[in-house]
Formats: structure tokens, C-alpha cells, sequence
């Protein structure tokens, strides 16, 4: 399969794989930040399954560019530097003010807006990754797929419920979409070798893959009465360009530490 | 459950027999081939390849039934070499749980996987104690990635199912 792949094409794909990687990573860790931390019991129970899963997709993702001959699996996962990460910038900031272990003052709204944005862009891009030229990408978004249904409705009801419940709650979610609208543009962007991963027939463009995001949203913000802007920006940088913020540093600093420790621990 | 292999029938039910004796570590009351994640064995001489389909991709227990499945099969003296690889090609779904898979999963309090979904995404599972039908979803998501929970109204207990998954979602 891979022999088949020119030099440009497969560069390309190992972009492309590091931005899915990366991506489910760093939310899935973002998430695990959350543990004990949520609402009520049942959210805690549910938000932990959700970043398993999610921790189960980088893997996987992890190990396709293993197979390509990327390297070790936890080394992609663990020992990669900030600057060498694909991540969307929106997916790396923090929960809120404070530490884990101290004071943390999470943002819930942020939480619930962050993901339910992120799942619906996932949805998209894993309904188009079914139709991948590069036939491993294809079956393993299958697999997401299954997954990531259930992720939606979760998240689909908490947006939905906290916005109607108007209120704080309301507005608490309008600052969280502004906050996130900041910096989604990262999010459906294929990074500087669009061209190459489009032209391979990996995923489609960034274009189709943003209308298709447009048409998901609008009809949800309609039905909440509140306005849908549909323009995105980068503010903080643009992750899959290897920009990314200090907090992403700290988290991998986090992430890292017992990796460091030992490097062949089993996981 | 495809067989790919130069062994005489009798080689093949060994396998078949080892391969029962592999539990779900999480719900030991169900084998790998009664969850129906046995999709090909290929074989010849003394040498077995294992193709399993995972159920879940974050789910711990991969790596564990992984080597239960190894040391399973390294029991038959006449097998050599095995080998187990996981395959995403076809995907695992809830509907290739056997039906006696479904039994042994309500041996263990779990009602097997609903086999129709409302367009809505609703689905209804029927109390693994009392067979009623009377019962409400406490939670999309349980203690493992692949089982929901719920609550029976009629027998007024807590159980759980495990959870529906197709290739239309
Ligand atoms: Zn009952």
C-alpha cells in the first residue's frame, strides 16, 4: 500500500495523520484534566469514557504514522516537542484559571462549546476520511465514526440545554462560542500541504469540509435563536503551522513526566 | 469467523475450544468468539495467525485479551509459532455478538446490545433480570467504553446494556 505513494503524497499523509493525532491528543488530555472536577457524578462518568475514546483515536492515528515509519508509538505521542505539534491552538488552552491540583477554576461553558465545536468538525472530517484514497485512514475512520456518534449526542445536549436555559448560563455560553470562534479557524485548516493531502485524495478541501461544518452549525443556532457567525479566526497562532501557546508547553510538560521518568514503561 | 488454514478439522475445533476459553476481562462470562471479534484464522503446519477486531479503540483490555489469546493457543503442544493481529477491516459491530453471546452477557447482568436504533438515535433495552421493557437511560456512557447505564422502573434495579454500534452512525 504504502510503495504505491509518491514521495509528495506520503509526506503529505504524514501531515495529515499528525494534525488528527495531535489533535485528539491534546483534547483527550485536556478532557482527563476534568476527572472528579465535573458537574455531577454522571458527567464524570461519561467525559471519562469520552477521552478514552478519544485517547483510543490518537492511538490509532499514532499508530498509522507508526506504520509509515514515523517511529515508536508513545515516542509520537509523548516525546515530540511543542513546536513540532499539528494540534489546532483552540484544543490545547487551558480549562480556566488555575491548576489541576490547585484551585481549578474551569470553565465549563468553554468545555461544553470546545468539544461540542470540535465534534461536530470531527464528524465532518471523519465522514469524508471514509472515502480516503489511503485505505488504513479510510477503515480506521470507520471505527471513529462509531464512536464519535455517541460523543456528539452527548456533547448536541449539554450546548443545547445550557444555552436554553438562558440566563447566566446563556451568556456564559456566548463568551465561551466568542472564545472558541477565536480560534476554530486552526481547526478545519489542513495546514501547508492542503494542496498535496486534497490533490492525493486523503480528505477533501478545506473549503468543502468548512461548508459542510456551516450547514451542521446553522441549523443548530437557528433553532437556539441566537446568531451563528460562521467566521473564524487564529488568534493565538496556528497550531497546524507548529504555532502554539505556552500552555500548550506546560501541558506537555504534564503529559510528560512520567514518560521521561522511564521510557520503556508499558502503558 | 472465516478459517483460512491447512489443519485437519480436528486441529481447527482445538483452536475453535481454546479460542472459548478467552474472556471478555471485563465481562468474563463472554468469550472473544461469542463477542464475535474472531474475523479470520489462518494456519498451517504448526504455525496460527489470529485476525481480531477490536471493539473499542480506547479500550484497555485490547492488549490483555491480546495475550490471553496467545497463551490460549500456545496450550496445544502441536502449535508453534501464533500470532494475533488487530484489523479494522471490517469494523467490529454490536450486532456480530452471537446469540449466545447475548445469553451469556444477561448471565453477567448486562443486556446484550439493542438491535434496532429510532432515527432519532434512541434505543431500548429490555431489563437483563425481569425482562421488562419498562426501563429508562441513566447514562449513554458507563464504567467501560462499550456499556451504557441504565434502570429498570419495573424491578427498580440499576443494570447496564452494552451498547448499540453500526456502520450508520
Ligand atoms: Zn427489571
Amino acid at each position: 500500500m504504502t510503495e504505491q505513494l509518491s514521495d509528495k503524497s506520503k509526506q503529505a499523509l504524514i501531515n495529515l495523520l499528525y494534525q488528527l493525532a495531535d489533535d485528539d491528543f491534546i483534547l483527550a488530555f485536556r478532557g482527563s484534566e476534568w476527572l472528579g472536577l465535573a458537574p455531577h457524578i454522571e458527567e464524570d462518568v461519561a467525559y471519562s469514557s469520552i477521552n478514552q475514546d478519544t485517547m483510543g483515536h490518537a492511538a490509532m492515528f499514532y499508530k498509522l504514522l507508526e506504520d509509515l515509519g514515523e517511529g515508536d508509538v508513545d515516542e509520537l505521542s509523548h516525546a515530540r516537542k511543542s513546536t513540532l505539534r499539528k494540534n489546532a491552538v483552540m484544543l490545547e488552552l487551558a480549562n480556566g484559571p488555575g491548576h489541576y491540583l490547585k484551585e481549578p477554576n474551569y470553565d465549563w461553558a468553554f468545555t461544553v462549546v470546545r468539544n461540542y465545536y470540535y465534534s461536530q468538525a470531527k464528524k465532518v472530517k471523519i465522514d469524508s476520511l471514509k472515502q480516503s484514497s489511503y485505505k488504513p485512514l479510510a477503515d480506521a475512520a470507520v471505527k471513529v465514526s462509531m464512536e464519535l456518534y455517541y460523543h456528539l449526542l452527548h456533547w448536541t445536549v449539554w450546548f443545547k440545554q445550557l444555552i436554553q436555559a438562558g440566563g447566566e448560563a446563556k451568556e456564559k455560553m456566548i463568551n465561551a462560542i466568542k472564545k472558541a470562534e477565536a480560534d476554530f479557524g486552526d481547526v478545519l485548516s489542513l495546514g501547508p500541504l492542503a494542496e498535496d493531502i486534497v490533490q492525493s485524495g486523503f480528505i477533501e478541501s478545506e473549503t468543502v469540509l468548512t461548508q459542510a461544518f456551516h450547514k451542521r452549525m446553522d441549523p443548530v443556532f437557528q433553532g437556539l435563536s441566537i446568531p451563528y457567525s460562521g467566521r473564524f479566526q487564529q488568534i493565538n497562532g496556528k497550531g497546524r503551522y507548529g504555532e502554539h501557546t505556552e500552555e500548550l508547553v506546560q501541558a506537555l510538560d504534564t503529559i510528560n513526566e512520567v514518560y521521561k521518568i522511564n521510557p520503556k514503561a508499558v502503558w | 469467523m472465516e478459517w483460512r488454514t491447512e489443519f485437519t478439522r480436528d486441529q481447527e475445533n482445538q483452536i475453535e475450544e481454546a479460542l472459548m476459553t478467552v474472556k471478555d476481562p471485563e465481562i468474563d462470562s463472554i468469550s472473544v468468539i461469542e463477542l464475535g471479534m474472531i474475523e479470520l484464522i489462518k494456519g498451517c503446519h504448526n504455525q496460527v495467525s489470529i485476525y481480531v477486531l477490536p471493539t473499542f479503540m480506547g479500550c484497555p483490555a485490547l492488549d490483555i485479551i491480546k495475550s490471553n489469546i496467545l497463551k490460549a493457543v500456545s496450550s496445544l503442544s502441536w502449535l508453534e509459532q501464533a500470532a494475533v493481529f488487530f484489523i479494522y477491516d471490517p469494523p467490529w459491530t454490536s450486532d456480530r455478538v452471537t446469540e449466545e453471546g447475548r445469553e451469556r452477557l444477561k448471565e453477567f447482568g448486562i443486556a446484550p446490545p439493542p438491535e434496532k436504533i429510532d432515527e432519532t438515535g434512541e434505543w431500548h433495552v429490555a431489563c437483563p433480570y425481569c425482562e421488562s421493557i419498562y426501563t429508562t437511560m441513566d447514562n449513554l456512557f458507563g464504567p467501560t467504553a462499550c456499556r451504557s447505564i441504565l434502570y429498570c422502573k419495573a424491578c427498580k434495579n440499576p443494570f447496564e446494556a452494552m451498547k448499540p454500534v453500526s456502520t450508520l452512525m
